[in-house]
């Protein structure tokens, strides 16, 4: 989990040039770190990359858009970093 | 190429769906209104032209890899580089790559070649999404005809 936050914070300090110390596992993506959803796609890209792994961008969208899912259960870092290691644990099994 | 109607591709001459690569060709035009602006008596073809010419070749792979069931929109273009100027009556060699398909985006490498020689570049990103109605993808099916788009390679892909 910390690695992975590591990995992912990073990432979206370089992509969004948001300073590191101010990602949080606790931060919303969208409502804290203020990333729309352009800056998002390069988050997403380089997520792919570094975890070898496509993030389900579009059925979290739609569950959320659908009302069966909640932006934070997808885009608060914590539990993103959770869906990140469930996935590549996934690719692994 | 039919500038004032962003057709900008003349023809796709190669599509390896294996390799996620795509080739068309395209001549810059000898007239178009376009250069009794840019410039009066020294007429370019536009850079945003050129990476526009990029994003149409690419975009014609990201609809070859998905089949013709979703439509690519462009999203960013990053490292644009514009290398030299293209003239009225060149003939262009546009190729793409597919970088990366994520869910509902994707990223390709492009480039124009002019005689061999690399004229621009850029990486590209796009939203892909379902084609909005069946008369937009209507519209994409008859320009997919004109430019000579494989329809029978993405059905066996």
């Amino acid at each position: 989990m910390s690695s992975t936050f590591d990995t992912v914070a990073n990432i979206i300090s370089e992509t969004c040039d948001i300073p590191r110390d101010t990602i949080k596992p606790e931060s919303h993506a969208i409502d804290d770190l203020g990333i729309d959803s352009l800056d998002f796609l390069d988050i997403a890209f380089a997520i792919d990359k570094a975890f070898g792994i496509k993030l389900p961008l579009e059925q979290w969208t739609q569950e959320v858009n659908d009302g069966k899912a909640t932006t934070e259960q997808y885009f608060v870092l914590k539990n993103l970093c959770a869906r990140i290691d469930d996935l590549v644990a996934a690719k692994g099994a | 190429m039919h500038l004032e109607y962003f057709k900008l591709i003349d023809r796709i001459v190669d599509l390896n769906l294996d390799e996620k690569a795509i080739r068309a060709e395209a001549t810059v035009p000898q007239t178009s209104t376009i250069f009794e602006g840019h410039f009066p008596g020294h007429p370019l073809m536009p850079g945003v032209l050129l990476i526009e010419s990029m994003a149409q070749t690419s975009g014609w792979l990201v609809i070859a890899l998905t089949r013709f069931e979703r439509m690519p929109f462009l999203a960013a273009v990053k490292d644009a580089k514009l290398r030299a100027f293209v003239e009225p009556g060149q003939m262009l060699s546009i190729s793409a790559n597919l970088v990366h398909e994520g869910s509902g985006f994707a990223v390709a490498s492009a480039a124009v070649k002019r005689d061999g020689k690399l004229v621009c570049n850029a990486d590209i990103t796009f939203r892909v999404m379902p084609f909005p109605d069946p008369t937009f993808r209507a519209s994409m099916e008859r320009i997919a005809a004109e430019i000579s788009f494989p329809m029978k390679a993405p059905a066996d892909g």
